[in-house]
């Protein structure tokens, strides 16, 4: 696949971990973090920490907007979902993610329309094929998939279409690293910027992080190459005592984001005071909700919700993982109680929680196969 | 999950402009160009898909930097390994 295989060569990653460690100061222990599901994804899919010298930890942030999403508002989707007349609609990842009473998929088995879909478009479509029923998009996702919602609103007014609304969850980035970097938990060095969300936002948003906190921030590409060159560039910096926004993902991510998709969700949606999200507790501003303009399309206006906060169970350690405090394997219920088939967490259930990435690619303890370099 | 997927565009639509027809390792299917309005997306232009809409189109000389560069790493890693097999200091 073009654009994909280039950016996996293997010599070329072996090469990228010999420059990786050639960086490192002697003594100096660097951490990381990514705040992207699609990063942590990779990163165990590919192995990439065997790639890095022990000196170099990456940490998994809230990158995972699955994974953030409170269980009483799961709740309250499943209770939309099970109104009657009502055909629920999400992306796969949801389907298995517990709420205080049930996942998507318990809810299904139970008699409720809940269908997974791959767009918000597709689930415009099933609303214009179904005219007698309500359709809802749960809308969940950082700003990568907020357009794109915003987007199916809008064609969803144009048509006249008035059966469908959307149950927006859709969280903002900044906010919660804002958030991780106020934390007194962590000592990080730097951060691997959100290559996706980053199309829509551009790199100008991050600025505060070197500008304030003297930390820099290099924007990563999704291949494995890409983040072994923005390691590498996080370490160059660091290194010559510099902090700076850097794009690596320059194929994709222009300095300035896209104005479209930044105008569209602003014409369809707006910043919600707060909103709660999982380990982190509650963030301002950190969320959109529908506008007042739009609130045929919006469920919350539509259906009644219950709104209860549930608390997480108390084994699950899913926030201290998303603020990357701990490693999935040192969550007590890791791989025990807690695996794909039995989550207890989000972290565990979404494709791009930590927990998953981990248990998936097998990595349960901290050794790491050291990649032999040279020849 | 949403991926953010490389795909080239095969074919437009007249009489949607919003619209394009991409094709991804041979799947062929159509997606919503609407946040790239006024890029000018033709056939033979590659574009970032993610759930459906074309979020960037790819910049390929961009991509081929990025490439080169990531070679020249590679290529400075062979010569420093093939310099160090060449040296002999005891």
């Amino acid at each position: 696949m073009r654009f994909v295989d280039e950016f996996r060569d293997a010599e070329t990653a072996r090469a990228l971990a010999a420059r990786i460690a050639s960086l490192c100061e002697p003594g100096r222990n660097y951490k990381f973090m990514e705040v992207c599901g699609g990063h942590t994804h990779t990163i165990y899919k590919h192995g990439l920490e065997d790639y890095l010298p022990e000196a170099v930890a990456l940490v998994h942030g809230p990158g995972c907007p699955v994974c953030v999403i409170p269980m009483g508002r799961l709740d309250d989707a499943i209770a939309i979902a099970e109104q009657p007349d009502v055909i629920m609609t999400t992306f796969g990842d949801m389907m298995r993610v517990p709420g205080g009473r049930g996942s998507f998929f318990d809810s299904k088995a139970n008699g409720a329309d809940i269908r997974m879909v791959y767009s918000p478009l597709d689930s415009l479509k099933i609303a214009r094929q179904n005219p007698d029923k309500q359709v809802v998009f749960m809308a969940i996702g950082f700003e990568t998939t907020a357009p794109s919602t915003a987007m199916t609103v809008l064609r969803a007014k144009a048509d006249g279409i008035e059966n469908f609304s959307i149950f927006c969850n859709h969280v903002t980035i900044i906010p919660a690293i804002k958030a991780i970097l106020d934390s007194p938990d962590l000592r990080l060095d730097g951060f691997l910027g959100p290559g996706h969300v980053s199309t829509v936002i551009g790199c100008r948003p991050y600025e505060f992080i070197p500008a304030l906190h003297g930390k820099p921030l290099v924007c990563a590409g999704f291949e494995p190459l890409d983040i072994l060159a923005s390691v590498a560039m996080l370490l160059e910096q660091l290194g010559e005592g510099r902090a700076e926004v850097e794009n690596q993902y320059t194929r994709v991510v222009p300095w300035d984001g896209n104005p479209k998709a930044l105008q569209v969700i602003n014409e369809v949606m707006e910043l919600r005071p707060y909103f709660e999200w999982r380990g982190l507790g509650f963030i301002s501003h950190s969320a959109l909700k529908v506008r007042d303009s739009y609130a045929a399309f919006d469920a919350e206006v539509r259906f009644p919700v219950p709104g209860v906060r549930v608390a997480d169970p108390k084994a699950c350690q899913c926030g201290e993982v998303l603020k990357g405090v701990i490693k999935p394997w040192e969550c007590k219920v890791f791989g025990t109680a807690c695996t794909p088939e039995t989550p207890i967490g989000t972290c565990m259930v979404s494709s791009e929680g930590a927990c998953a990435a981990y248990y998936n690619f097998g990595r349960f303890t901290r050794e790491r196969v050291r990649v032999a370099i040279g020849p | 999950m949403c991926l953010g997927i490389p795909g080239e565009v095969v074919e437009l639509y007249p009489d949607r402009p919003d619209l394009a027809k991409v094709d991804v390792s041979g799947v062929r299917r159509a997606i919503n160009i609407g946040l790239l309005e006024g890029e000018g997306i033709g056939p033979g232009d590659w574009v970032l898909i993610h759930v459906g809409f074309a979020l960037s189109k790819i910049d390929e000389e961009e991509a081929a930097a990025a490439l080169a560069f990531l070679e020249g790493i590679g290529q400075a890693y062979d010569d420093e390994l093939a310099a160090l097999a060449e040296s002999r200091i005891d």
